[in-house]
């Protein structure tokens, strides 16, 4: 059965800190492209059920990884495991992972009921449950009816869905999605990861997803492991990445954020207190472990952790409105910090109030209305 | 707007100038279709009387019948041995890499750039020094090698534009790699192939050249005895013959176009 309607609205496992062998497990994977480090040492494991997603740019190996798990790359060093089983030197025939991927790749001479069972067939299943379980298949990506249409006869949304069921239909160990959001216009993106997730959890199926989509990263998953150059930055739940981000990179590339420039002023067990233009913040000590007292730092605020006072605020930041944003539901104002910021500071205003109370040219305060505030050292020391 | 002299005269040489041109590409085949009713038994432009009595000739004259026959033997099976072992070399070289890889893709595409007659006079040379007679084995082994480039070029087209994910998908839905190839790769190429296999049979049905070389009496084919014919007489019978050819041909092709769909086989369609 693919459905497993009795396991419905059970909420998701994260699986983090759940007892038992993982469902996928990478130990120190390295693979190079001739002499280019593709994935250097890549240490992972995903529990049964998780939703792991891979985030990065593109060129941070996270589709790298994804073959090496899928069996289409050969690693050069390190060791994979499925289920707990070494799969290192296993070919892709023989590991049991559905993949979905970002062009789909259906099929384009079979109809959509022989794509989703290509699968069952070559695991020499007998017709009737074979056509039983495509039908499943169907129902569950909700396309019933669809069955003897070809793929181009399809939009790229329900193409998308027939690759899901073809994926899922053999109950595999592992699925694997690469970009599959990519090619859907934005409104179809975000009904289809509404329900892509839907599906996942009431599968319980344990997902790699990458993406190089941030918005899509912190929606969907239950850890994520954010890449660049072929290194693992950090895993970590979405929050937490987005929160306590462990170090410049995943602090720039998740979410929007100010860079501003302050020095290490005191450090005390695992807070730090730092300076911003005469402004004292807390920040975790763990990534100034370096610095020494009085370093100069870069101190890392998203726009949303910021709030607006009026200019003579003691304690505040002094800044200049530069330009205003309309977004709808908020403004954006982007505002000028003399010495402290080398590019004008974001700060999101709620509500449309600051169109005309902060007109380009205001005089006005920032405070820090926040404790995710983080700093690292700068780059060129770092 | 009224338009300059200029611009008149300018588009008006335009005109002619194509229709010079297509003239000039067509007024051979009128020539011959023309002289092909000609009555008298001279290959003569225009005729002076008209009759169809060259087609008779050309349709009893048993030389053309036993080359029409022996000429789709050997193209039937010279475009399908190309067929299989172009094909499978095409993959070979596309899907890896080895040792001399490129010096073997030169060595089977070399047939595009040396002259017919000297394969054929080779092939001629090598029968006798080995004492194989000149039996259609030898034609269509002849004709392979002529063929062969074109069916690999048509392989490699297909190979590139095929989807290297969807294989990838096929063996992760827990095919073994032949599996894929007879599922996923083989009927995605068949388009491609089907056209060098049409390509190829065209081409080895007209070979005129490497054939003269290697055919006898008993395998001449439909080029080579119209090629004798034309030695000994000199009447419109060829002619007629041409006419035949070209009206066979159009058939053919409508009937592709028709009923197999032409834009599919000569892969012009992109799905």
């Amino acid at each position: 059965m693919l459905m497993h309607t009795d396991r419905m609205g059970v909420s998701a496992s994260t699986g983090a800190g759940r007892q038992g062998r993982p469902a996928v497990q990478l130990d120190g994977v390295t693979k190079r492209f001739g002499g280019a480090m593709a994935l250097h040492e890549a240490w992972l494991k995903i529990q049964p059920s998780e939703f792991m997603t891979l985030l990065g740019p593109s060129g941070c190996g996270k589709t790298t990884l994804l073959n090496l798990v899928a069996g289409f790359l050969e690693a050069d060093n390190g060791e994979i495991f499925i289920e707990g089983a070494l799969v290192t030197e296993t070919p892709a025939h023989q590991r049991e992972i559905g993949i979905v991927f970002q062009n789909y790749a259906l099929f384009p001479h079979m109809s959509v009921a022989n794509n989703i069972a290509y699968g069952l067939k070559t695991r020499g299943i007998d017709k009737k449950e074979i056509a039983r379980r495509v039908d499943d298949a169907l129902a569950l990506v909700k396309l019933e009816g669809f069955g003897d249409r070809k793929p181009r006869q399809l939009s790229g949304g329900q193409q998308q869905r027939v690759a899901l069921a073809r994926a899922l239909v053999i109950k595999p160990k592992v699925l694997l999605l690469d970009e599959p959001f990519s090619a859907l216009d934005k409104n179809l993106r975000g009904s289809m990861q509404v329900e892509l997730k839907q599906i996942q959890r009431e599968l319980g199926v344990t997902t790699i997803f990458v993406t190089h989509d941030q918005g899509e990263a912190l929606s969907m998953s239950d850890r994520i492991a954010v890449m660049s150059a072929g290194r693992i930055r950090q895993i970590a739940a979405p929050g937490d990445v987005y929160r306590r981000p462990a170090d410049r990179f995943v602090a720039s590339f998740v979410g929007n954020v100010n860079v501003l420039t302050g020095c290490l002023v005191e450090r005390r067990g695992e807070v730090a207190t730092v300076s911003v233009g005469g402004m004292r913040l807390g920040v975790p000590a763990a990534p100034l472990a370096q610095a020494a007292i009085g370093d100069v730092v870069d101190v890392f605020i998203r726009p949303e952790h910021l709030a607006l006072m009026s200019g003579s605020t003691p304690g505040s930041l002094r800044g200049t409105v530069t330009a205003q944003v309309f977004q709808g539901d908020h403004i954006d104002l982007y505002i000028d910090v003399a010495g402290v910021a080398r590019e004008p500071v974001l700060l999101r205003a709620p509500g449309i109030a600051a169109l005309s109370s902060c007109p380009v040219g205001t005089e006005v305060g920032l405070v820090v209305r926040s404790d995710d505030v983080v700093a690292f050292l700068p780059e060129a020391s770092s | 707007m009224k338009r300059s002299p200029a611009a008149i005269a300018l588009r008006w040489s335009g005109r002619v100038l194509v229709a010079a041109i297509l003239l000039f590409v067509l007024l051979p085949g009128i020539v011959v279709a023309v002289t092909a009713f000609n009555d008298r038994a001279l290959l003569a432009f225009p005729p002076q009387a008209w009759s169809l009595r060259w087609f008779w000739r050309a349709f009893s004259y048993s030389d053309f019948g036993r080359g029409f026959w022996n000429g789709l033997t050997v193209t039937l099976w010279a475009s399908s041995i190309a067929l299989v072992v172009g094909a499978a070399f095409a993959i070979a070289i596309h899907r890896y890499t080895f040792v001399l890889k490129s010096l073997l893709e030169g060595i089977l595409l070399s047939p595009l750039i040396i002259p017919h007659y000297t394969i054929g006079l080779g092939v001629l040379i090598l029968a006798s020094q080995t004492g194989a007679g000149r039996g259609f084995p030898l034609v269509i082994l002849t004709h392979v090698l002529l063929v062969l480039p074109f069916v690999m070029r048509s392989t490699f087209i297909s190979l590139e534009n095929l989807d290297g994910r969807l294989e990838l998908a096929a063996s992760s839905l827990g095919a073994t790699p032949g599996r894929v190839l007879l599922t996923v790769t083989i009927p995605l190429l068949l388009p491609g192939l089907l056209s060098g296999w049409l390509f190829a049979a065209i081409l080895s049905f007209n070979e005129f050249t490497a054939t003269l070389f290697v055919s006898s009496q008993a395998t001449q084919t439909l080029p080579v005895a119209m090629y004798n014919y034309v030695r000994e007489f000199a009447d419109p019978t060829l002619a007629a013959l041409s006419v035949i050819y070209i009206a066979v041909t159009a058939l053919l092709l409508s009937f592709a176009n028709a009923f197999l769909g032409l834009e599919k086989i000569l892969n012009v369609d992109a799905h």
